[in-house]
């Protein structure tokens, strides 16, 4: 007996749907714990606001507090994609999901996307948090000439942003032995070198060509033009260069990607590395 | 010819990279196996012999080192994303799925991975659940369910995109005496609705008796035998199968085992009695008589003996060499 093969349509119907659970199964998870959402919303929220009162305390201009609240809003994207994108994989080996995602018909693409979409929803609600936060308590003075490009560079930041989680995903996987060391080897250089919790635009503590080069993600990108956009009061042609580099990021990123997914198959099927145990 | 064939392998070989300096372990040796439509097929075998790495193999997750695996005709390799439209693995002692989703809700995610509608997805776990048993836990998290009930959901799961090709591995391991029949039933009604395949292992030998149409013994990568179990039993042990029971137990069972003629041997001690029963397959009766008297030379008192009909236990012990235990 011979099987048809699937048609391309059905093919893309099992795949969204299998990217679509995935992102539920994430949404559902994270938001059932009370003390998970404690500890994702409420706990950041305390970092940024000591933040906003030391700056204050010490006399910068209440712009330096707008700064640090995007700063913060911005890096809950980062570290979203280190914890759960980037050690996806490696948690599921773990648990011995992984065998399940690759004994199924769907592109292991479609079950990072799937888990980037959940993961970015849950995140946006954190950041959004944030931002209220620092208008409504800290009063820290916002000042948007252009939401249209706001909502654009915000867009394009997570798509590169989580492009490139799907790349460490399968890195992480095959050499991240311990996934936890990894994820915080890059957790912390990248929250000084993006510059993240600094009043860049007033205090340049971190040039931004530093910062750029230094902690290589579009995140600092997208950070620096969203600081320009909302806080300089700036249009979307001061943000031409971040915009152009974001979609470049995700434009070389992507099939990078890709790559490292089947590279990360294949050799795990070849070396017997899919799962930690075996019966 | 290849038509009816549901799995099929060819000079299958593979290799693991070893502890550097010893070499490299040969998990599969030249097998070669042929398992039809409609069959429920046993793979049988001490620890370490190969049944996973050939069931791995056969659900596209690993790849042979040399020779050829095919499903429905279609080559694992080449082929891999077709096969795993049609393909589902169940391992026992592994429960894939999110503690802290329930139980339906985490059919429902692995109903997903195969692209099934919502509604018919819906009805088809609805059945799963029915079958299995699961009802009262339905909203029950996965963390929360003992380990028989992770099992049954991971079976569930093995179900949901309803394979022509079924892998089971160890499919009753943590599960209590009337669970193990129930899904044993279960596997068995689900073969008569046509067109499906199983290929399961076990360490369980009635299990294997009981429902498998072939049973395939595999030692150190190699398949020693292959046959319906009543065949096995006739053609492996000639009928020659011997139970001896005595006390105390042997000090020296190396001594027994090196005896010619002894083909295979296994013990159980009971510790209440202080009883041992000696499994014996013999190749001749004649050997009977030294036997008995290294037992004696043992120092050991021979309480019963008699022949008994072969099981595929003997089988394998014969095959094999040692008991399981
Ligand atoms: N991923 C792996 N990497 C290295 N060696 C492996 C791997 N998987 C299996 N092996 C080795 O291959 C051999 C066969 O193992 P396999 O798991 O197939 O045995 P099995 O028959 O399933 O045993 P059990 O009854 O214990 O489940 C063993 O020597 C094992 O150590
Ligand atoms: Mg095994």
């Amino acid at each position: 007996m011979m099987l048809p093969k699937a048609t391309p349509r059905e093919e893309l119907l099992t795949n969204l749907r299998a990217a679509y659970a995935r992102m539920w199964v994430r949404l559902r998870g994270s938001n059932r714990e009370v003390t998970g959402l404690v500890a994702e919303i409420g706990l950041p929220i305390l970092t940024i606001g000591a933040y906003v009162i030391l700056y204050r305390a010490i006399g910068l201009p209440p712009t330096a507090g707008a700064a640090v609240i995007i700063g913060g809003a911005m890096i809950a994207f980062w570290t979203n994609v280190l914890w759960n994108m980037s050690s996806q994989w490696f948690w599921e080996r773990e648990s011995g999901n992984l065998e399940m995602y690759l004994v199924a018909p769907v592109s292991r693409m479609s079950v990072l996307l799937g888990m980037a979409m959940g993961g970015s929803v849950n995140t946006s609600i954190r950041a959004l948090g944030i931002v209220l936060l620092g208008i409504f308590v800290f009063q820290v003075p916002f000042q948007l000439a252009d939401p249209l490009s706001v909502g654009l560079v915000f867009v394009l930041t997570l798509v590169a942003l989580y492009t490139m989680g799907m790349l460490f995903a399968s890195i992480f996987m095959l050499y991240g032995r311990e996934a936890w060391n990894t994820a915080s080897l890059l957790q912390e250089p990248v929250y000084f070198l993006s510059g993240a919790y600094f009043p860049r635009i007033y205090a340049p503590v971190v040039p931004f060509a530093l910062q750029a080069a230094g902690s290589l993600i579009p995140m600092t990108i997208g950070l620096d033009a969203i600081r320009r956009l909302a806080i300089n009061g700036e249009g979307v042609a001061a943000v031409w260069p971040h915009i152009l580099a974001l979609i470049a990021c995700t434009l070389i990123l992507f099939p990078l990607a890709r790559r490292a997914l089947n590279y990360m198959e294949s050799l795990g099927k070849k070396e017997g590395r899919l799962t930690l145990r075996w019966q | 010819m290849k038509r009816d064939l549901s799995i099929e392998t060819k000079s299958l070989r593979r290799l693991f990279k070893g502890i550097p300096g010893k070499g490299d372990v040969v998990a599969l040796d030249q097998v070669d196996l042929e398992v039809h439509d409609d069959e429920i097929f046993g793979l049988l075998g001490p620890n370490g012999a190969g049944k996973t790495t050939l069931i791995k193999i056969l659900c596209t997750l690993l790849l042979p080192t040399e020779g050829q695996a095919l499903i429905k005709g279609m080559d694992v390799v080449k082929r891999a994303s077709q096969i795993r439209r049609i393909i589902n693995l169940v391992s026992g002692g592994e429960t894939p799925g999110y503690g802290i989703l329930s139980v339906k809700e985490n059919l429902w995610f692995f109903s997903q991975l195969y692209g099934l509608p919502r509604d018919f997805a819906k009805d088809r776990i609805s059945k799963l659940v029915d079958q299995l048993e699961l009802q009262d836990y339905l909203n029950t998290r996965m963390s929360k369910l003992s380990t028989g009930y992770k099992q049954r959901l991971n079976l569930a799961r093995g179900f949901v995109n309803d394979p022509a090709v079924l892998f089971l591995d160890e499919p009753t391991l943590g599960l209590d005496v009337l669970s193990a029949r129930h899904l044993r039933t279960l596997v068995k009604d689900w073969i008569r609705t046509g067109g499906k395949t199983v290929l399961l292992t076990t360490h369980y030998m009635a299990e294997a008796d009981q429902m498998c149409d072939r049973v395939g013994i595999i030692n150190r990568g190699k398949v020693l035998a292959c046959d319906t179990p009543q065949r096995l039993k006739t053609k492996v042990t000639g009928g020659a199968t011997w139970k001896i029971e005595i006390t105390p137990s042997l000090s020296e069972l190396e001594s027994v085992k090196s005896i010619p003629g002894v083909i295979g041997l296994s013990t159980t001690d009971n510790i209440e009695t202080g009883v041992t029963t000696l499994k014996l397959v013999l190749e001749e009766e004649s050997i009977m008589s030294d036997l008995l008297s290294k037992i004696r030379e043992n120092g050991s008192k021979v309480l019963n003996l008699g022949k008994s009909e072969p099981t595929l236990e003997d089988v394998y012990i014969s095959l094999v060499g040692t008991g399981m235990e």
